[in-house]
């Protein structure tokens, strides 16, 4: 087993993961079923569950008046009159959202009952499209909302308009982004009971929920109850999520209210009809981008215009989509001056969420278009432009406009080396040769500033300021880790990051090990979360790649504050001054004389076993906490910047396609890939890291999206139309590279890397595409991009 | 995702198999590739599930003349490995495009033929080739022709209490070639569109007779010996593949025109997929000329 890649591997393997839906954490657990709504929009007239409850099997069945009567509308993000519940109350505005719950004994039964459930729709005009949903005689979601734009803020960053006034040249583009999703293995699961206490209820759920933590609060809002009365406790093994499952809060609260009602546990494992249903994606997105440019291609100022279609309900944390990205907007170019305007409105489409590379593939998409755009106007060459528009690597630590702090990076170099690696002057050539024999062959690229660790303080950001409460400001990126050692030396890590698959143990062992001078046996992570024992905060969570930067170096932090401790308590034992000591082989030993040591286990086995003959008042203590608190994530400004990450890495990515004339088929026949990522923790988890967000974004770009018909029903419902890629459309040659340049901000250099080519390589493919057929006249403005797409641009292109 | 409750019975012979499909609202269930989803969806919702693989009769694959006989539980893979279907090329090239690896083990021939996919690959090799459906009941055993086994989507001449128990296919014959291509977006999908093949040299002037699915509610048959008799007379009789793709590419495009019949999808539009049944056409019937010469010629040899 030791040959295994990672320690998470041996258990995942051999089928011993412990996944939620295998465990039984809470005995005489009941099962639900939610019924849900058939129409994306509908006035609920009344709802009869009698018929349902009186079923044999069944122990509740709850339905809006029961939400109605003990939860509270989740708290939002912004101020805006859209009450959002875990089940529709007076409308339904989404096609499978809940209306309904029934607990039985079993599923089979659960979903028998379901079907009796009785709920009297009065069908609505329903509204998918962000566009109509924008008009003013647009059925209006939210009755007592002036129209569906549930946010609209605007943003001025530097001499925006005396830039384009002076401009030699503007570029305007419009574009739009699809909704799609990662698609984990494993849908929502959570068990939750509910009991009351003296204090008023007391709330246990278990739920594969990551975080980020920001979201328990808002649960114990929706029940009336103070956060440390939600005991919410996460299994060691997460199937995947990708961000998707941040989404299953909602149904952290409706289970808990259908334990009330049951007067037991309750279990509910969504299926993926549900999931595909109703869980969660990326936000769909329109766009415009302008850019004010001179002869040379230089880029002075942006105008940037996002509007998300966020679904039924700003379900928080939305509408962050527009915001995780706020301060590097401007993405790895220079550039000094840019206008934003940041709208999401309400449709009657499931509600989104976070998505790998959230945000991000949404902004990338439109900026890295306009790039390309751009060389193609000025007759640039598009690594040409990107050249003369992105920020020199002496120019770090570089501020962007709208408040980033880039700690570090040299685009340019990552840039060459990503065209070194295709040899991209001969492969321009070979283009031109195959462009002489009417081929359809396209070169893309992509280069883009990948943020990690989160400071979630943008999304105070949604709220204009003057209605941000003073001295209540959000901000932070911080993790927690608690370390300890048992009386045999054995050290364990206790993780407050929540790893979905990505292997965050097996760093975590690897770094204490090595940091305190232990063979890896002897250090045991553990990564269940349990927030009555586990350190955490608001910000806590595995999301925006957090781990690599944020937690390794809270780890630092607590291993260093251990070893401490161990070297003072082998200081007693060798008789020497503990300064003199070092940790390396097991051994606690002189630093200049190896033969003096004792073992690390016998140090910790005395400051357990006779704390007495420690040094008089040091406290006897093998348990060490840490939270990494970066002072550079502050809240937002007065005048409306963030500095929206903590760190900032780079992905240059180049893509070659060549499209079958006859199919019209895509294929891609290399990328190139070059991630700067700071100091490199793990090479294999980094290009597993790589590989999986390359997948993803192949998915957005090549074959997935979350379709509706105009009258709001899912038409991609299954995975007979919702098409992920399996390993036979993934594999193409692929080369990946990586420049180090160290994050100054954290304590071992290491950035986050989880979703860089998940934002950037879907706007190089659609680049590459857009170069390929040019000739034919076709402009690639949206995803994805397959063969019946194509001959649908072809066909236009080809009779206007 | 659960099933609606229903009762079960595994019969151990086709007499009692057929007894109790004569229940009202009865349902096979042999490998459970579309059923199983289908009742877990309760999109279907059979008061009795028929579990016909204990019947040991309908396990059989056997070449019996010019045919060979494939049991309403033969899986899809049996079929694909066993020597007997080499008699049958047709059903070889299509075969590996049905579903996964793992669908085929499970999935019946006679299955995937019954539940009459109009994007599937077994009906239209069924039409292609002029199969025999043999269908049991009460009532006895009646056999249908493949081209009026399939009446629409999902539909087929089956009554609901007769038994699908075999599927007759011809063997090939000298001077015979086939064709087998589809297109969709991932591998193992069901196909945007496809083509089945026969050609035969034998006699006069070669007969080419194809049959799209994915175009229409059923598996759409086609004469196109004029197609293949203009590109042969524009080429010669013994063309090479690419000349004779390019050949049959001039006048397929209007093949695919009178042959897709569908409102389309989100996938392929109608016109797209004409454009991928013209390509499909073209190459196809060019593969199943070239090895019928060939099978011609090894017929000849001494």
């Amino acid at each position: 087993m030791t040959d295994l890649a990672r320690v998470e591997d041996a258990a995942l393997l051999t089928g011993q993961g412990r996944f939620l839906d295998d465990l039984d954490p809470l005995p005489g657990t009941l099962v639900a079923a939610v019924v849900r709504s058939p129409h994306a929009h509908a006035r609920i007239r009344g709802a009869d569950l009698e018929r349902a409850r009186r079923m044999p099997g069944v122990a509740a069945v709850i339905g809006p008046e029961e939400v109605l009567a003990t939860l509270k509308p989740f708290p939002l993000s912004v101020r805006t009159p859209h009450p959002y519940y875990p089940t529709a109350t007076d409308k339904t505005r989404f096609v499978g959202e809940p209306v309904a719950v029934v607990v039985a004994t079993d599923r089979y039964l659960a979903e028998d009952a379901a079907e009796l459930v009785e709920i009297d729709y009065e069908p609505l005009p329903a509204v998918v499209r962000t566009d109509l949903a924008m008009e003013p005689d647009a059925p209006l979601l939210h009755d007592e909302s002036e129209s569906n734009v549930a946010t609209d803020r605007t943003f001025v960053f530097g001499e925006v308009d005396e830039a384009f006034a002076r401009a030699r040249h503007v570029v305007s583009r419009s574009y739009s982004f699809p909704r799609y999703s990662s698609t984990p293995m494993e849908c929502y699961v959570v068990v939750a009971d509910w009991r009351d206490g003296v204090e008023g209820p007391e709330i246990t759920a278990h739920a594969n929920f990551h975080g980020p933590f920001s979201m328990a609060p808002v649960v114990a809002g929706s029940l009336g109850i103070p956060t440390s009365s939600l005991r919410l406790v996460v299994p060691a093994d997460i199937g995947g999520s990708f961000g998707i499952k941040s989404a299953v809060y909602p149904y952290i609260s409706l289970m808990a209210l259908a334990s009330k009602h049951a007067g037991r546990p309750v279990r509910w494992t969504e299926d993926r009809l549900e999931h595909l249903l109703a869980s969660s994606s990326g936000s769909d997105r329109l766009m415009t981008f302008e850019a004010a440019v001179d002869d040379d291609g230089v880029v002075s100022a942006l105008r940037v215009d996002l509007v998300d279609n966020v679904g039924g309900y700003l379900r928080p944390p939305e509408p962050s989509t527009l915001y995780r990205c706020f301060g590097n907007i401007t993405g790895a170019y220079a550039i000094d001056a840019v206008g934003i305007r940041a709208r999401a409105v309400v449709s009657n489409k499931a509600p989104t969420g976070l998505n790998r590379g959230f945000g991000g593939q949404q902004l990338y998409f439109g900026l890295e278009r306009l790039i390309d755009d751009i060389a193609r106007e000025r007759g640039l060459d598009p690594a040409e432009v990107r050249r003369r528009n992105m920020v020199r690597s002496d120019d770090f630590p570089y501020a962007t406009p709208s408040g980033g702090i880039y700690d570090s990076g040299d685009y340019h170099r990552a840039l060459e080396l990503a065209l070194a690696n295709t040899d991209y002057e001969r492969l321009r050539e070979e283009q031109a040769v195959a462009r002489e024999s009417g081929e359809w062959m396209g070169i893309g690229i992509a280069t883009i500033v990948d943020p990690s660790a989160t400071n979630i303080g943008y999304v105070g950001l949604a709220t204009p300021v003057q209605d941000r409460t003073a001295r209540r400001g959000k901000s932070g990126s911080t993790e927690h880790v608690r370390v300890t050692v048992d009386p045999q030396g054995i050290v364990s890590v206790l993780l407050g990051t929540v790893p979905q698959g990505q292997g965050h143990a097996t760093v975590a062992r690897d770094l204490v090990a090595a940091h305190l001078g232990l063979p890896v046996e002897h250090v045991r992570p553990r990564v269940e979360l349990d927030t009555a024992t586990t350190p955490w905060t608001i910000s806590s969570g595995s999301y925006s790649s957090r781990f690599a930067p944020l937690l390794t170096s809270a780890l630092l932090e607590a291993a260093d504050r251990i070893a401490e401790t161990i070297k003072v308590a082998a200081s007693v034992l060798l008789e020497v001054e503990p300064e003199r000591l070092e940790l390396a082989e097991g051994m606690v030993r002189v630093a200049d004389d190896h033969d003096r040591a004792v073992a690390f286990r016998h140090a910790a086995g005395l400051v357990h076993w006779d704390p007495g003959s420690l040094p008089d008042g040091f406290s006897a203590r093998l348990y060490e906490e840490a939270a990494f608190t970066p002072p550079q994530a502050k809240a937002a400004s007065r005048t409306d910047q963030i500095n929206s990450s903590l760190c900032y890495g780079f992905v240059a990515d180049v893509v070659v396609v060549r499209i079958d004339k006859e199919t019209l088929t895509l294929r891609i026949e290399h990328l190139s890939s070059v991630h700067d990522a700071g100091t490199i923790l793990n090479q294999t988890l980094l290009e597993g890291q790589v590989h999986g967000a390359i997948a993803q974004a192949l998915g957005g770009a090549l074959f997935e999206e979350m379709t509706y018909s105009d009258a709001g029903q899912p038409t991609a419902g299954t995975f007979m139309d919702y098409l992920c890629p399996t390993s036979a459309e993934s594999v193409f040659p692929l080369t990946s590279d990586h420049l180090e340049t160290p994050s100054p901000l954290t304590r071992l250099g290491a950035k986050g890397s989880g979703e860089g080519s998940s934002m950037s390589l879907p706007v190089a493919i659609a680049n590459a595409v857009a170069d390929a057929l040019h000739a034919e006249g076709v402009e690639i403005t949206s995803l994805p991009l397959h063969g019946n797409v194509l001959h649908d641009l072809l066909t236009t292109a080809k009779g206007t | 995702m659960k099933a609606a409750p229903f009762a079960y019975v595994r019969p151990g012979s086709v007499a009692d198999v057929v007894g109790e499909l004569a229940h009202d609202d009865a349902k096979v269930i042999a490998g459970g590739q579309s059923l199983v989803p289908v009742l877990a969806m309760r999109l279907g919702r059979p008061g009795l599930l028929v579990d016909i693989n204990s019947v040991s009769e309908l396990d059989r694959l056997s070449r019996e003349g010019d045919s060979l006989r494939v049991g309403a539980t033969v899986r899809q893979r049996r079929l694909q490995d066993d020597a007997l279907s080499a008699a049958v090329p047709l059903v070889r090239l299509a075969l590996p495009w049905v579903g996964h690896r793992e669908i085929r083990s499970r999935g019946t021939v006679c299955g995937s033929i019954a539940h009459a996919d109009p994007s599937a690959e077994l009906p239209a090799v069924a039409c292609c080739l002029e199969a025999t459906m043999v269908l049991a009941s009460t009532r006895g055993t009646r056999e249908v022709p493949a081209v009026d086994f399939f009446t629409g989507a999902l539909s087929t001449a089956v009554e609901p209490d007769e038994l699908l128990a075999q599927v007759v296919l011809p063997v090939a014959k000298p001077g015979e070639g086939f064709g087998f291509g589809e297109f969709a977006r991932r591998h193992g999908d069901f196909a945007l569109a496809g083509v089945a093949v026969r050609v035969r040299t034998h006699g006069a002037s070669p007969e080419a007779r194809l049959t799209c699915f994915g175009v229409s509610d059923v598996p759409v048959p086609a004469d196109v010996s004029a197609l293949l008799r203009a590109a042969l007379d524009a080429t010669g009789p013994s063309p090479s593949r690419a000349a004779l793709v390019c050949a049959l590419a001039e006048d397929a495009g209007d093949v695919a025109r009178d042959l897709v019949d569908t409102g389309g999808d989100s996938h392929a539009s109608p016109a797209y997929r004409r454009r991928l049944i013209s390509g499909l056409v073209a190459r196809e019937v060019a593969s199943a000329y070239l090895k019928a010469t060939r099978s011609e010629l090894e017929r000849d040899k001494p």
